[in-house]
């Protein structure tokens, strides 16, 4: 066992001398620093730091001494340091030469104050619009470049599309269809729970075709493909930016947007829709079977009061709007993966970001068309 | 920990011992039976071309990658087959700092330096904080770092902070991969005499994994070259009487003869 650090102070003919000794070193510095801020530093004396007891010295121990020779001569000391053996001065030289001193004050961050809670609040305000202009302006950006793409479409990257269409939508069937399934069923059993009590259980067929065909297919599959392949976009995309393959790509003289955005928002736009329909079939056999099992509803009981609760537009509704969700979707998975600088640590952030303003975007679009649709009387 | 300062004197204590060391990537044998040492206080710098296993070995001496067959012998311990209490004890006595400084991204520089710190040595913060100003001090950055996040900062700045990191428990043995790739040649030269000056005031062992023949010639005691899957060790002087053809090219091809005659002062 080491001989534990310690620090003395012995009175000596009216001169004070403050004898260190032991390992001065890291393992040992809290202890240390502990003892020393017990200390009580005297004022305006002849002061000897004498070291010939200490017998090992990393930085810590060094910083810890050269504090202490601060703090006396702060008080108006004359402090010398005596005995030191000859090893330990390249250390102390160059802490000394390479100006170690007390660390600076942490920032206090400034949301912790009032007028700093405003400015904070004002701040997300204008950065939230700023980021919807800049959405806007990179949504400008594709469509341009999808515009030149319709004038020379053999510039399209057919085998890139396919290959998200197979990503985003083939692998997606199991997960969209399982949970639309779960869906309708959840919905059959409480509704028929509900309109029992009118002796209506019959109209749970109406509310689960209404419901799953005009919305909950389409948002059902929206946000699963949100949080699958619109993560998964801002991952990629984030990924190659911080590898500098965006840069490579525009010296080379290849359009970012042509060669990755364009593949991923046409993939998207054509295999929604037809995620959508898997949703909703996958729905109505839920809820089909949900009803046949508590309610007695056979299965052709069921098609026949379900073709006249719904028409061919109840279909339409759903499915029109999921092209748009899928551009959304595309769209700022991508802008979020181009936003993605430097480190590892934005690419997580900008992915949960960019998730979440798109399930976000796609709710706020599907209040838009149950308003335009009411407009349309649809 | 460190710190038995005596002078910055090679001494013949052996700090690193590899013997028979094979590493095999399928069927490509990389390291073919290596046997190195290294002794207490030396710089040594290990060389060789792209693809010959310079990095792999000081990942596998560090013990991140587990030899084929050999033995690995870091400061007594038996790295390959070290017990979770033996891996603590010895992961106090070194440190590592990778290519790009590996800072950990979400936190400041000065957490970074806390982070082994608060890990071994248990200490109040204000306490870390002053030994994360004074290594922070001691690598040559400017005290506002210490606040910085790794992505505010240059490549140059990172190494520092990342040799700053490296150097939190004042370890007794330093693994330096490419330490000054990248950097201009003003910010690798001053990187050189940072480690020149770290080795004389920590009395430093360091094991250096490099291209650049500056440093070489700048910082090295000895160098081991790795050529067809094995290892010559030696001073500098005799790596350029060596007529392998490789270390030939190596030290007297262009690159090699520009570096030299700064060894001469």
């Amino acid at each position: 066992m080491a001989p534990p650090a310690t620090i003395v102070a012995l009175e000596e003919s009216g001169a004070l001398t403050l004898r260190a000794e032991g390992d001065w070193l890291v393992a040992s510095a809290a202890e240390l620093d502990r003892r020393l801020h017990a200390f009580e530093l005297p004022a305006n004396r002849r002061v000897t730091l004498d070291l010939a007891g200490i017998d090992r010295l990393d930085t810590a121990g060094a910083w810890l001494l050269l504090r202490t020779e601060h703090a006396l001569n702060a008080r108006g000391n004359q402090v010398a340091l005596a005995n030191m053996q000859a090893r330990f001065a390249p250390l102390i030289d160059q802490l000394r030469a390479r100006g170690a001193g007390a660390p600076l004050p942490h920032p206090i961050p400034p949301h912790y104050t009032l007028i700093g809670f405003v400015a904070r609040i004002g701040e997300i305000t204008v950065g939230i619009l700023h980021r919807a202009y800049s959405i806007l302006g990179f949504g400008g950006l594709v469509a341009v470049t999808a515009a030149q793409l319709f004038r020379r479409p053999h510039r399209l990257r057919a085998t890139a599309t396919l290959v998200q269409m197979e990503q985003t939508g083939l692998n997606a069937m199991p997960i969209v269809g399982l949970l639309s399934f779960l869906i309708g069923v959840v919905m059959a059993y409480q509704g028929a729970d509900q309109l029992r009590r009118f002796g209506a259980e019959i109209y749970t067929v109406n509310l689960l075709g209404v419901a799953i065909l005009r919305e909950l297919g389409v948002l059902l599959s929206a946000i699963i493909i949100a949080g699958r392949s619109g993560s998964a976009f801002t991952a990629q995309i984030g990924t190659m930016q911080v590898n500098q393959e965006i840069d490579a790509l525009n010296t080379l003289g290849l359009d970012p947007v042509e060669v990755l955005v364009l593949p991923r928002v046409f993939g998207l736009a054509l295999t929604l829709p037809l995620l959508v329909f898997f949703a909703d079939a996958m729905g109505l056999l839920g809820g089909c079977l949900m009803t046949w099992a508590t309610l007695g509803i056979s299965i052709p009981n069921f098609l026949e009061q379900l073709r006249g609760a719904i028409t061919a537009w109840t279909l339409w509704v759903g499915i029109i709007k999921a092209p748009f969700f899928a551009v959304i979707i595309a769209m700022v998975g991508c802008y979020e993966g181009f936003n993605v600088t430097g480190s590892a640590d934005s690419v997580g952030r900008l992915t949960t970001q960019s998730v979440v303003e798109s399930i976000f975007i796609v709710i706020v679009a599907d209040a838009a068309f149950s308003i335009l649709f009411s407009i349309l009387k649809i | 920990m460190a710190a038995d300062l005596a002078g910055a004197a090679t001494s013949d204590e052996i700090v690193i011992r590899v013997r028979g060391l094979v590493t095999r990537f399928g069927a490509q044998t990389v390291h073919d039976g290596l046997d190195l040492d290294v002794r207490r206080g030396e710089v040594m710098g290990v060389v060789g071309g792209s693809g010959s296993g310079k990095s792999v070995l000081l990942r596998t001496v560090i013990g991140l990658r587990r030899p084929d067959a050999g033995s690995i012998d870091v400061l007594g311990y038996d790295v390959p087959h070290l017990g979770e209490s033996e891996a603590r004890a010895l992961e106090q006595r070194w440190g590592v700092l990778f290519q790009d400084g590996a800072l950990f991204s979400s936190l400041t520089v000065a957490q970074n330096i806390e982070v082994p710190l608060r890990e071994h040595v248990p200490m109040p913060e204000p306490l870390m904080d002053e030994i994360a100003a004074c290594k922070i001090a001691i690598v040559g950055l400017p005290e506002a770092t210490a606040d910085k996040f790794p992505a505010q900062l240059s490549g140059g700045m990172r190494k520092r902070a990342g040799l700053a990191r490296a150097l939190a428990l004042d370890p007794e043995i330093l693994f330096l991969d490419e330490p000054t790739a990248g950097l201009d040649p003003i910010a690798a030269a001053d990187f050189d005499q940072l480690i020149r000056d770290l080795k004389a005031s920590l009395n430093l062992t360091v094991f250096l994994v490099t291209h650049d023949l500056d440093t070489l010639f700048a910082i090295c005691d000895r160098v081991a070259v790795l050529v067809d899957s094995k290892i010559r060790i030696g001073s500098l002087a005799q790596h350029l009487k060596d007529d392998h053809p490789w270390i030939h090219a190596y030290f007297h091809g262009p690159r090699g003869r520009a570096a030299q005659p700064a060894a001469a002062h």
